[in-house]
């Protein structure tokens, strides 16, 4: 945007902000730089294109009624059976006890984050919560399974080996910083005035964050709750290692079962013949995992964007 | 003290309570995984390749391919994440419906299932396309779980510089990308490293993906970009799938070795974070 020149002013022809020669140069870059972003739908693409094919390959040999309904997983026995609903009770039910743990502590670390903690108290607290967030799952499966599991066996909760209930709720700790720090980020977002109106009529802290700040930030916290069930869901490491590959249909959860993640996990490591049905399953199941997961996504981004917009 | 004040304080306990819970998790894994780990961690770990004998064991070939992975994700997912944000803060106008779509997508592939890529690239390899079981895959598919992580970062960066810094070097009579380059990349860096560095770090602990593209195979010798390859964390879960004890040692090792990677990192960004972090 260089300054037109003087002449154009003298001359009394239409004033232009264009600049006088074409810098093709420039057009160049942002030719480069929208390419760049494309990648990434490409990537999504990719993604749709591999899924949904082999899928359809495979409901042409199984009737998604069969799939959606049946109460028996057993792709690689024979007589095979393809029912997926005990992959997705087992999903559920790991993703329950992980939510049992995180929601809570979640949320309560976000609130005595931004309403409880001084500044200083904050910056040392924070990163902790952060160093949560960058262990690795399979760091946190090794730790279900090894420390978790012996330690309800001693306090004498009979589980399994493998079981429901160590892997849901080291998942929890896991997810714990991921509710904190987009609630922390919705509270952190309610106007000052409505806190100060509140200690005005002489509410204290507690009535204040009951009150006041969590219902008003409310949306992004039932986001942060959303996005916790998505991660769950797709959470793989934990589940594979801690909770075992038995595909019950129980709720029970001192048994092992089998996600749809440890199922895709344990059977997509390249032993199976390309092209078989048990080959195929993996894409039917990564299918209704990836469709799952987005729509828990859209709400998320939907209900963030909602408290965005009211307070911004 | 009144009913009010003594509720205000149990509640306040329990805020405090539900942080302090968290933490005690993160000192037990911490501490557990030390104590357990330290009388296996010697050289062996780093020199010796994988064996069916415990007491020989070591995880070279993995250690190795983590880090060439850590470079082949820096190489390819730095330069397209941040000439993606700088399309979209600096160039894209926002009316339009398919910087709208670009934005959107970024966002939802943030938070698909890392597995669900191991599917992708398990497709495309299988179907011959692409480069096969070999550790270049691991490098790109990995680059794709944590580019929306790149782009996401390093947008905010951007975002983080003022505008009269662009309205200043327009004034001057620069064009758009000589006030991208010069003015405003620069100011950003901090911000864009930082996001990078823990984007990395994930990459690095990464494990569902490799899975799927044939990572959990037995190596013996040192990876190649174009060879058959395990990395770190995949050891880990082969290891700790072996109900042999010393096993179970070699892999709270191996835990040891991963966690001072990651962690490590995420160390260094908080501080680059705290340290530049820049008041305009």
């Amino acid at each position: 945007m260089a300054p037109p020149p003087s002449g154009a002013i003298a001359g009394g022809a239409p004033f232009s902000l264009r600049s006088s020669h074409r810098h093709y140069g420039e057009k160049v870059i942002q030719i480069l730089l929208g390419s760049c972003a494309l990648v990434s739908v490409v990537t999504t693409l990719g993604i749709v294109v591999s899924l949904v094919f082999p899928a359809l390959e495979f409901f042409a040999e199984v009737s998604p009624v069969d799939f959606f309904t049946g109460t028996v997983w057993a792709p690689l026995f024979d007589p095979a059976s393809f029912g997926v609903v005990p992959l997705l009770v087992g999903t559920l039910s790991v993703t329950f006890w992980a939510l049992l743990v995180a929601i809570p502590l979640g949320l309560g670390s976000a609130i005595y984050l931004s309403e409880y903690a001084t500044s200083r108290r904050r910056v040392v607290l924070k990163p902790m919560l952060e160093i949560l967030a960058g262990i690795p799952t399979v760091v946190y499966g090794y730790f279900a399974l090894t420390a978790v599991t012996p330690l309800l066996r001693q306090i004498g909760i009979q589980v399994e080996i493998f079981n429901v209930i160590a892997g849901g709720l080291v998942m929890g700790v896991m997810l714990i910083p991921t509710i904190a720090s987009l609630s922390e980020d919705a509270m952190a977002a309610v106007p000052q005035g409505l806190r100060d109106g509140a200690y005005a009529l002489g509410a204290d802290k507690l009535q204040v964050s009951t009150r006041v700040i969590v219902p008003a930030a409310m949306s992004g916290i039932i986001a942060s709750f959303v996005l916790g069930v998505s991660r769950a869901i797709g959470e793989t490491l934990i589940v594979l290692i801690a909770v075992g590959q038995q595909a019950k249909l129980t709720f029970n959860p001192l048994e092992s079962i089998e996600t749809m993640t440890a199922f895709i996990g344990a059977t997509g490591n390249g032993d199976l013949p390309t092209g078989s049905t048990e080959y195929k399953t993996i894409f039917a199941v990564g299918l209704t995992l990836f469709v799952i997961t987005l729509v828990m996504n859209i709400i998320s981004i939907r209900l963030v964007r909602k408290y965005r917009e009211v307070y911004d | 003290m009144t009913v009010r004040r003594v509720r205000a304080w149990m509640f306040q306990a329990l805020m405090i309570l539900s942080l302090a819970i968290s933490m005690g998790a993160l000192v037990w894994l911490l501490v557990g995984t030390f104590v357990k780990g330290l009388p296996a961690l010697d050289m062996k770990l780093f020199t010796n390749p994988p064996s069916s004998v415990p007491e020989e064991a070591g995880a070279r070939p993995a250690i190795l391919a983590t880090l060439y992975i850590a470079v082949l994700v820096l190489l390819f997912s730095l330069p397209i994440g941040v000439a993606t944000a700088i399309y979209l803060e600096e160039y894209a106008r926002k009316e339009r419906w398919y910087n709208r779509f670009l934005e959107v997508n970024i966002q939802n592939l943030a938070a698909v299932p890392a597995i669900v890529y191991g599917i992708l690239g398990l497709a495309f390899i299988v179907r011959g396309i692409g480069v096969g079981r070999v550790l270049l895959a691991g490098g790109l598919i990995l680059t794709l779980v944590v580019l929306p992580t790149v782009i996401i970062s390093a947008r905010e960066a951007l975002r983080a510089v003022p505008d009269s810094i662009r309205e200043g070097g327009y004034a001057l009579g620069a064009t758009r990308w000589q006030v991208i380059s010069r003015q405003v990349l620069p100011a950003s860096i901090p911000g864009i490293a930082t996001g990078s560095i823990l984007a990395l770090s994930r990459a690095l602990g990464e494990t569902a993906p490799l899975l799927l593209i044939g990572a959990l195979t037995y190596v013996a010798f040192d990876p190649t970009i174009l060879g058959p390859f395990t990395a770190l964390p995949v050891q880990i879960y082969t290891w700790v799938k072996l109900p042999d004890a010393g096993f179970q040692q070699l892999a709270a090792a191996a835990i040891i070795v991963l966690l001072a990677i990651v962690l490590g990192m995420n160390a260094v960004a908080i501080f680059l974070r705290s340290r530049f972090r820049q008041k305009w």
